[in-house]
């Protein structure tokens, strides 16, 4: 199945593109999309324990599993204000 | 068209239309006695950096989720409180309003309190990133993992506000 990643701020940097639209296994949780991410860019690995993650622009989990056609996003530390 | 009391976009944000639509969203017309208010503005310096201005990046959509989780705990929590709060994207020079919230209250210690928690919580939870641009550089500020369910990270919010 595949998903729609978006990325922000550094982690858009670093990948080079705001969207990017992946083929993952059935069983693939918002983790494992992560996990493949940084396997092709090993500089995200650094954020592994300071991002959060949304489903379909609401909050999520990473343990979350995801659906055909979901749009995953993944979010650097903020710093709004 | 009335003002939307939560909304994060491109455009330069007025304080005043926002204190007077949420004092207007009252269902009790008179039974206000504060409204307080917070502006966050881009500042000349940070971390002894010269800075020159400030892009901001959001997840629009996520991020106006944020704005309506902190309205709703504000309510759990002050329930006689109404929040109001714009945040601006794109470049904002110094000097600029980078967000403006209202909270309308019967009393100012409550509307005082959520003002300040809310400004908080955004800075905690709100999907929204500042890039500073200085003398010699630019850089993305990262501050808090965005966790809205960190009851610590709220509790945390709670004590500022109120102390």
């Amino acid at each position: 199945m595949r998903v729609t990643v978006r990325l922000f701020a550094r982690l858009r940097d670093i990948v080079g593109a705001a969207e990017l639209s992946r083929e993952v296994g059935p069983d693939a949780t918002i983790g494992g999309v992560w996990r493949q991410l940084v396997a092709d860019f090993p500089e995200l690995a650094r954020y592994e324990r300071s991002i959060s993650t949304a489903v379909n622009a609401d909050y999520a989990r990473m343990d979350q599993a995801v659906r055909d056609g979901d749009d995953v996003a993944f979010l650097p530390p903020v710093s709004g204000g | 068209m009335s003002l939307p009391l939560l909304s994060i976009g491109p455009a330069p944000l007025a304080l005043e239309p926002l204190a007077r639509e949420v004092a207007a969203r009252t269902i009790d017309p008179g039974s206000d006695g504060a409204v307080t208010t917070f502006v966050g503005l881009v500042r000349n310096h940070n971390l002894g950096r010269r800075v020159l201005y400030l892009e901001y990046e959001a997840y629009e959509p996520l991020a106006v989720r944020a704005f309506e989780r902190i309205s709703a705990e504000i309510a759990t929590r002050w329930p006689w409180v109404r929040l109001a709060l714009h945040h601006r994207i794109g470049r904002v020079d110094i000097g600029e309003a980078s967000v403006v919230i209202a909270a309308a209250s019967a009393h100012r210690a409550d509307a005082f309190r959520a003002c300040r928690y809310a400004i908080e919580r955004v800075k905690q939870i709100a999907p929204i990133w500042k890039r500073e641009f200085f003398d010699g550089g630019d850089v993305w500020i990262e501050g808090a993992t965005a966790d809205p369910e960190d009851a610590a990270a709220r509790a945390e919010a709670e004590r500022v506000a109120c102390a």
